[in-house]
């Protein structure tokens, strides 16, 4: 189970003015769901669509499956699964002649009954596109996907403009993939997805990879536990980081939009010293929250930006 | 057969088409409205009747006379009114015995014919013999009425439209749902998705064609003196050609205003040049050459030969030969051009 189905070094890809990859290694294993995290620009889909083969590239080498797109097209896409960012798929057919189409391109797979079985829309076989939700949207575009019982499947943010109810659908849905043993390559930009759906991510920032690894061993790496965020009466310019930041087990202290944001290695000890700072000064607490830390917090503390900043 | 990616692509096609219930009207009952509205209003009429007016005259001396209604004024303030008015083409005044005023508009045909036939009953009346004997037969035939010049270029017209309309409004809106990015990373051939096209219009062509002229024959007994077949492959051709064009205007566009408003622009001077509702003649002989090489020129050219005066192949070689030109002009540049995502 670990041989390699994507091998990519030093991939470039530049736009007119912009550089959207800029030289990015990765490999990704067979069997194992990997995720592409970052703010939106980051250059995700550009890497992966150069993947799928539908971007082509400036420079780097290239394997998917052991193929390469310049020769292996045709039997690289028998193999591949692919749902894209923003596929509107034609309204006016139905689910099931729409799973057909898509079969019809591939020489092996599932039956259509078996794929709708799988995406859960079997309710909805006979109704059109036009009229179904966003989440089922989404599961028809995975169907799609899965029609041609793919070695390889890309999703790009396959839960982008989801209700959170949807989210947690399609997130059993791709958790069944990953039981069954496929291959999975996604890109999020919701590091919730990324920890839960992921054994491995690669957190993307301008073009390049800034770190990567298992959800936890990111997390680990900033040797941080926890985070705590409050805000005070009168706003956080009545504090004095450096003040704060000489609490014991307090580490980096931001102050944005009048929330202080600190990393905290030992809370138990920590809390109390911030309140009773606070008390001894008498400030008013009016917000506090803790928790344990985050991809987020990885990608803060890496880039000084949250992931929803773009 | 049933799972082939050609058929399912066009499968896809009807759908589409037969699910939009406007796209239905504009291609089969539109052009059968039109036709309808066209042939009712220019049917030929038995002769009409012209409605003439007498100031001081006797209107038994018209009693004879063919097609004139005549109206009696009792003064020339009158019968000069209703002249202004429109009611009246003509009024015929007798100041005295031996002499007559004619008032009408001579730049009005009606108020000619109506003078011609005044004058003759007023100088027969009055003892006027003809001096040559004549007889009169009358010809009306099929084939030389307006609604049998207005079918043949309802039906180029028809063509032309379907084919780059359907063409153009299902590629630009698959390239801008991303459908058509979304095909492409499959193992669907390309030449299968733009082939599914062209099958599902010839088809769909069988239904036009066959019941645009169905009603043309039944209705208005327009006749199809050439070969049916000829008819049908002009229009396989023409369809060809169009569907050429269409997809060469709908090669790059990203939206369905850029395109829509390219098909405009390319379509709108031939509705007005290619003698759709009249005859491309009138036009200054100077720009007869570029009208004749237009395509919807030369298939609605080639539609009347055949339907009207029973063209055949040779006849409408040179039409035919614009359509093909067309074809192999426009085609390979839109597939040098096509942007598939």
């Amino acid at each position: 189970m670990s041989a390699t189905v994507l091998r990519v070094r030093d991939l470039r890809k530049a736009y007119q003015d912009v550089v959207a990859v800029n030289g990015l290694d990765l490999e990704v294993q067979a069997g194992e769901c990997f995720g592409l995290l970052g703010p939106n620009g980051a250059g995700k889909t550009t890497t992966i669509e150069i993947c799928e083969g539908l971007t082509p590239r400036d420079s780097g080498e290239l394997e998917v499956l052991g193929l390469r797109w310049e020769r292996d097209a045709t039997a690289l896409k028998q193999r591949l699964g692919i749902q894209l960012q923003e596929t509107q798929l034609s309204d006016k057919l139905t689910v099931e002649e729409t799973v057909r189409l898509f079969r019809s391109f591939f020489r092996q797979g599932p039956t259509v009954e078996r794929v709708i079985g799988l995406v859960q829309l079997e309710e909805k076989r006979r109704s059109r596109v036009g009229t179904l939700s966003g989440g089922q949207k989404q599961r028809l575009a995975l169907a799609c996907a899965l029609v041609g019982e793919p070695d390889l499947l890309f999703l790009d943010e396959p839960t982008t403009g989801l209700d959170p109810q949807a989210r947690r659908q399609l997130w059993d849905l791709i958790e069944e993939f990953k039981r069954a043993g496929r291959t999975i390559v996604l890109t999020t930009h919701y590091m919730d997805e990324a920890e839960r759906l992921c054994e491995r991510v690669a957190i993307m920032d301008h073009g390049k990879i800034i770190a990567l690894g298992s959800p936890r061993e990111l997390v680990a790496s900033i040797g941080v536990e926890h985070v705590v965020e409050f805000s005070v009466d009168g706003g956080a310019q009545s504090l004095d980081a450096k003040e704060l930041a000489a609490i014991e087990g307090v580490r980096d202290v931001r102050a944005e939009n009048g929330v202080v944001r600190m990393q905290v290695t030992a809370l138990h000890s920590a809390v109390p010293a911030l309140l009773a700072e606070l008390v001894r000064r008498g400030i008013r607490l009016t917000e506090l929250r803790t928790h344990s830390a985050t991809l987020e917090d990885v990608f803060v503390t890496l880039t000084g930006r949250h992931l929803r900043d773009g | 057969m049933a799972n082939h990616p050609l058929w399912q692509l066009t499968l896809v096609r009807f759908r589409e088409f037969l699910r939009e219930p406007e796209a239905l009207f504009w291609v089969f009952g539109f052009p059968l409205l039109l036709a309808a509205g066209l042939g009712l209003a220019f049917r030929n009429q038995p002769a009409e009747m012209l409605a003439i007016g007498i100031v001081g005259a006797d209107s038994a001396v018209f009693g004879e006379a063919p097609s004139l209604a005549v109206d009696p004024f009792a003064t020339l303030d009158e019968g000069l009114r209703a002249l202004r008015e429109g009611r009246i083409v003509l009024l015929v005044e007798r100041p005295a015995a031996g002499a007559v005023v004619y008032h009408y508009d001579d730049t009005n045909p009606q108020g000619r014919d109506a003078r011609m036939r005044a004058d003759l009953a007023v100088q027969q009346s009055a003892g006027r013999a003809d001096p040559v004997t004549a007889r009169e037969e009358l010809m009306r035939e099929t084939g030389s009425r307006y609604i049998d010049f207005l079918i043949p270029g309802l039906l180029g017209m028809n063509l032309m439209g379907g084919s780059i309309w359907s063409m153009g409004f299902a590629i630009v809106d698959a390239r801008r749902r991303k459908l058509m990015k979304r095909l492409i990373a499959t193992p669907m051939p390309r030449s299968y998705f733009l082939l599914s096209f062209l099958i599902s219009r010839l088809a769909m062509l069988v239904v036009e064609v066959g019941g645009f002229l169905a009603f043309a024959v039944l209705v208005f007994g327009v006749p199809i003196r050439g070969s049916f077949l000829l008819v049908i492959a002009t229009c396989v051709l023409g369809s060809l050609a169009f569907g050429a064009i269409g997809l060469l205007l709908s090669s790059r566009a990203r939206t369905i205003e850029a395109a829509s408003g390219l098909m405009n622009l390319v379509m709108l001077p031939m509705w007005i040049l290619s003698g759709v509702f009249f005859s491309s003649q009138r036009f200054p002989d100077a720009v007869q050459p570029i009208i004749a090489a237009l395509p919807l020129t030369a298939l609605n050219d080639a539609l009347r030969a055949t339907m009207l005066q029973g063209a055949t192949l040779a006849h409408i070689a040179p039409q035919a030969g614009v359509l093909a030109v067309w074809l192999l002009v426009c085609f390979p540049i839109a597939l040098k051009l096509f942007r598939w995502r």
